[in-house]
């Protein structure tokens, strides 16, 4: 049924659809309203069979996850920012172990300094630690992956994120269209694990390995993204045969025909560079853009044909990767290796800045005239960078970076005022 | 949800800042009869909503606000110098209100939540959503008594506006 709904409302309701059996969460900052709305479901009957376990930590909840997983049980949990990060070590193990645990990410900043906002910092810590990856352009289709989710996990045993921007989408009221469970249960077989912890015929999981086969353990691991690759697709267009809509995939690309310059990106921020495309079209200007629903495995085949005819690609990242640039236009770096088509890495709205229309606009004519850095900071305020590089050039005692930058903002807004 | 209701696309999303009673907060709505993609917050809205007057010491409140558009006001009092800063800002007279909605709020909900009579207010100012689209919303949102109280606080704030403005049903 189409409701006008909260994003983590959205999520809670298809994740019920999908029958989980256990629920693990931790429930404090950083925690979406997700797991709030399962465990009110849980409580109250409408979500049975199903065990929400309140656990004492991030690493609890998904050791625990584990736990219900290995034991043969549909296994959900979610997390975001510095929570993801506590769990890091149970991450790894989830995928080491191949268990089709799924797990919500409400994208934010990690810290220092404390920030509570959206930006893709920490998926993307966690990006090569075997998980499958896909990131929502609005709520209906983290909805909708979340569905695809369960089904592309347990198929392949190996867990999966589905990535969402924090506040920007699951704080935010949109109409989502939510599945009957009937539709869901059609189409969502139930759980047939490939390894289970059963009394009655013991086995263990998780052995040591030594050199003799780690690699291979991990070649395993690689090989089942990769076919993953060819999966996702098929389950998307699976889903639009029952589901009447397109969700998920590995791709989505938008007025890319004949395009010279195309902008790619992740998550919700693809609907702002979508109108921003529309207007330059409008202009004359030949320009795209493409959405990456399936980062891990990351789609380097699709992504190459998808760019095939541009001559200049705008990566519009929620990430920094420090010392280096971008994280997601490395990886589009090695879709074009070989072809001579211009590059920009763009970071925008980290710690929640607001990455407006006019900004992207403004950037992207500046890289069609082919003026644009290749690495670019989105509306990054000079004026702060250079009062506090000469305070450190002054002072070898400058003090923390943070409370600085906080004064001077201060500082210069008097100046206006 | 009220605009929804009535068939449009809508959007809101709140801005989230200090985690503390009293600190200033922002929240955005966009209507469209189209699907809305955008998800940069509203930096020129056609309607402001001020919850709390002593915002509007802070100049930067209504910045954006386009030439022609609403404003809608949380206060018991008539106040000439919010007066003098809605012609500032280029807002006509029959498109600046201020309600009391606290207090609407206090008489029909015993706490001071402003929020349902400015939904009403915001109804009976703009036109944009019809006060039973409102009513219907907030009945889906809380259930029972409290849905009905809260629809009755905007009624009350959706009569007194239209009042305040000598609203005779011409004006878009």
């Amino acid at each position: 049924m189409r409701k006008q709904i909260e994003g983590s409302r959205a999520v809670a309701e298809t994740v019920a659809l999908c029958r989980p059996q256990v629920i693990c969460a931790y429930p404090i900052t950083p925690q979406t309203h997700i797991v709030e709305a399962l465990g009110e479901m849980a409580g109250s009957r409408n979500l049975q069979p199903c065990e929400f376990i309140n656990v004492e930590s991030e690493f609890a909840a998904l050791s625990v996850a584990i736990g219900a997983s290995a034991a043969g049980a549909r296994a959900y949990t979610a997390t975001a920012s510095q929570g993801l990060l506590y769990m890091a070590e149970a991450v790894y193990n989830a995928s080491g172990l191949g268990l089709p645990i799924v797990m919500t990410i409400g994208n934010r900043a990690i810290g220092a300094p404390i920030n509570i906002w959206n930006d893709h910092s920490d998926s993307m810590a966690l990006r090569d630690a075997g998980w499958i990856q896909l990131y929502a352009e609005t709520n209906q289709e983290a909805a909708d992956q979340h569905i695809q989710a369960f089904r592309l996990a347990e198929e392949l045993s190996c867990p999966v994120m589905v990535c969402m921007d924090g506040f920007i989408l699951t704080h935010a009221y949109e109409p989502v269209d939510i599945p009957v469970q009937q539709q869901v249960d059609d189409w969502l077989p139930a759980f047939d694990p490939r390894q289970v912890l059963d009394p009655a015929e013991p086995i263990s999981i998780g052995a040591m390995v030594g050199p003799e086969a780690f690699l291979e353990v991990r070649y395993l691991a690689h090989h089942k993204q990769v076919r993953a690759l060819e999966r996702i697709p098929q389950l998307s267009e699976d889903f639009r045969k029952s589901f009447g809509r397109d969700s998920g995939g590995l791709l989505r690309s938008y007025r890319v025909e004949n395009a010279e310059t195309i902008v790619v990106a992740l998550g919700s921020v693809n609907g702002t560079i979508q109108e921003v495309v529309d207007e330059m079209r409008v202009h004359g200007h030949s320009i795209g853009s493409l959405s990456i629903t399936c980062f891990r495995p990351f789609p380097r085949e699709a992504l190459r044909a998808a760019l095939a005819g541009a001559r200049r690609v705008v990566v519009i990242e929620k990430s920094l990767a420090v010392g280096s640039g971008g994280i997601l236009s490395a990886d589009v770096q090695m879709a074009l290796a070989g072809r001579g088509t211009r590059l920009y890495t763009v970071i925008a709205g980290l710690g929640g800045r607001a990455v407006t229309r006019t900004s992207l606009q403004r950037c992207f004519e500046q890289a069609i005239a082919d003026r644009l850095e290749l690495l670019t900071f989105l509306d990054l305020d000079t004026r702060l960078i250079i009062r506090h590089l000469e305070r450190e050039r002054l002072r070898r005692r400058s003090g923390p970076v943070a409370e600085n930058l906080l004064h001077d903002i201060d500082l210069i807004a008097a100046q206006i005022g | 949800m009220a605009a929804f209701l009535e068939g449009k696309f809508a959007q809101a999303f709140p801005s989230f800042g200090s985690e503390r009673m009293g600190a200033p907060v922002a929240s955005y709505c966009r209507i469209d009869d189209k699907p809305i993609r955008s998800r940069e917050p509203v930096i020129q809205p056609d309607v402001i909503i001020i919850q709390d007057p002593t915002l509007l010491h802070d100049v930067r409140t209504l910045e954006g606000l386009a030439p022609n558009g609403y404003m809608l006001l949380n206060s018991s009092r008539r106040l000439e110098q919010v007066r003098t800063w809605s012609q500032h800002a280029n807002i006509p007279p029959s498109h600046f209100c201020t309600i009391p909605a606290t207090e609407i709020a206090r008489h029909h909900l015993n706490r001071p939540l402003p929020n349902s009579s400015l939904l009403g207010g915001l109804a009976a100012l703009t036109s944009l959503v019809q006060l039973e689209s409102i009513k219907a919303a907030l009945r889906s949102k809380f259930a029972g008594n409290i849905g009905d109280r809260n629809a009755a606080a905007a009624a009350e704030a959706f009569t007194l506006v239209r009042e305040n403005t000598g609203w005779e049903g011409n004006q878009s």
